[in-house]
């Protein structure tokens, strides 16, 4: 289990890791590694070099508006969990961080990393996408805004650009009052999800219930979110059907267990967010 | 190679290691600190867990480079802990192991669920304690354990009525 060789740079500054990504793709670049590294040492990948952005300034940032927060891309699981960094969310994000695989993953794993990397099983995506966040995204000449529903493009496939990096994720803040919910079902905690679904509804009419560990990237479930919206007392046989639907849609090629988990996962985040 | 310097147990040292090399190898086969076990080897079995500026990380899959600088601690450096001395206490009564290959991984694992959760309930130590693998014990011995360590950890703080802040 040891990686093939390969040289490792902590940079010091923004233009610096970027100048050194834009040569070429055997550059990549590394955070907390609890992906990346595990990836190396099977040797699934492989690259020549990988350049340590976690000390950068930039990504390290966490701001805050009267209606946005912005975490820097090198928030760590942990941080997010323990509220050492604001939270935009009403105590859905560290819920979230805390589910994340171990302790010990969570004080070097990071927001960005998981972001970029678009494991299908990865939590931050769906609940990102939940919250109607935007990734700031730096290349070598420009920065760059993407929404989280466009970023994600399939399983460890984003819309980053050969030699980006991001720099973080603004977060719209959920009003005091919001309503929200969130379900994760694996065989032991801590191990990759079979199925995690987010809720969550900023206005009483307003709701996004969005679908993550298919077998791709995360999905906002149209129908299930619309009735909710619509209907916020919507029965529980209503809701199972609209996301039944969603569901096939989502993952369309999930098994019928497959189906039974990310049903079980919706409903139960709906409840949550009702409750 | 490429020389870094961390603070291991206290004592500021400096080693040579190649770039790929992770933190588990540098602590095991250069700096001798053979008390931290190698199982998986990617990040899936908890035995190498060690501290990292006082966070448990898992040494395997950090590398040695990025710790440079930093402040890592070895279960053979926390001999002297509180903490760790109320938990070898109650390991050793309550058969917390048998073969001991993951015991280092779940003191440094355990001290840091008594550091965060006082008097941690058996439910908190489970789910705290998932991703730390013992093939022998069935981990009920490990779990009464690290409840009883909580419990004699808070009943002598609540008889000297202070706090005592672990370093």
């Amino acid at each position: 289990m040891k990686p093939a060789p390969f040289a490792y740079h902590r940079a010091a500054t923004l233009p610096e890791a970027l100048a050194m990504l834009s040569e070429g793709d055997e550059t990549a670049p590394v955070a907390g590694g609890q992906s990346l590294l595990v990836l190396l040492a099977l040797r699934i990948t492989g690259f020549d070099r990988l350049v340590d952005v976690t000390r950068l300034q930039e990504l390290r940032a966490c701001r805050e508006t009267d209606d946005t927060v912005f975490l820097g891309a090198a928030v760590t699981h942990a941080e997010i969990e323990d509220g050492q960094v604001p939270d935009p969310s009403q105590g859905l994000m560290p819920r979230v961080a805390a589910g994340i695989g171990y302790r010990a993953i969570r004080n070097r794993g990071t927001l960005g990393g998981s972001l970029a990397l678009s494991d299908p099983a990865a939590d931050w995506p769906p609940c990102l996408m939940a919250l109607d966040a935007t990734l700031v995204i730096a290349g070598q000449t420009a920065e760059r805004r993407v929404p989280v529903r466009d970023f994600h493009l399939g399983p460890y496939t984003t819309a980053l650009e050969p030699g980006e990096l991001i720099l973080g994720a603004e977060i719209p803040r959920l009003p005091e009052g919001a309503r929200w919910g969130c379900a994760k079902h694996a065989r032991k905690s801590g191990a990759f999800a079979d199925s995690i679904a987010i809720a969550a509804c900023p206005a009483p009419d307003r709701a996004r219930v969005v679908l993550g560990a298919s077998e791709s990237h995360p999905r906002q479930l149209a129908e299930t979110s619309a009735l909710l919206s619509r209907q916020p007392t919507a029965d529980e046989s209503a809701l199972r059907t609209a996301a039944a639907a969603d569901i096939a849609e989502a993952d369309p090629d999930a098994d019928a267990w497959r189906r039974r988990c990310h049903l079980a996962t919706v409903l139960k985040a709906i409840r949550e967010a009702r409750r | 190679m490429t020389e870094i310097s961390v603070t291991l147990n206290g004592v500021e040292t400096t080693v040579a290691i190649e770039d790929r090399t992770s933190l588990a190898d540098m602590l095991r086969e250069r700096l001798d600190q053979t008390g931290t076990r190698l199982g998986c080897e990617h990040g899936g079995c908890g035995a190498c867990a060690v501290l990292l500026d006082g966070m448990p990380v898992r040494s395997c899959i950090v590398l040695a480079a990025m710790a440079d600088g930093a402040r890592v601690e070895t279960l053979e450096g926390l001999l002297e802990d509180p903490i760790i001395a109320a938990l070898s206490k109650t390991f050793h009564e309550l058969h917390a192991l048998q073969c001991g290959f993951c015991t280092s991984g779940m003191l440094v694992t355990a001290r840091d669920i008594l550091r965060r959760h006082s008097a941690p309930t058996r439910d908190t130590i489970r789910k705290e304690l998932s991703g730390q693998i013992c093939r022998c014990t069935g981990y009920v011995g490990i779990v009464n354990a690290i409840e009883a360590a909580g419990r004699d950890l808070a009943s002598n703080e609540a008889d000297k009525g202070t706090e005592t802040a672990a370093p």
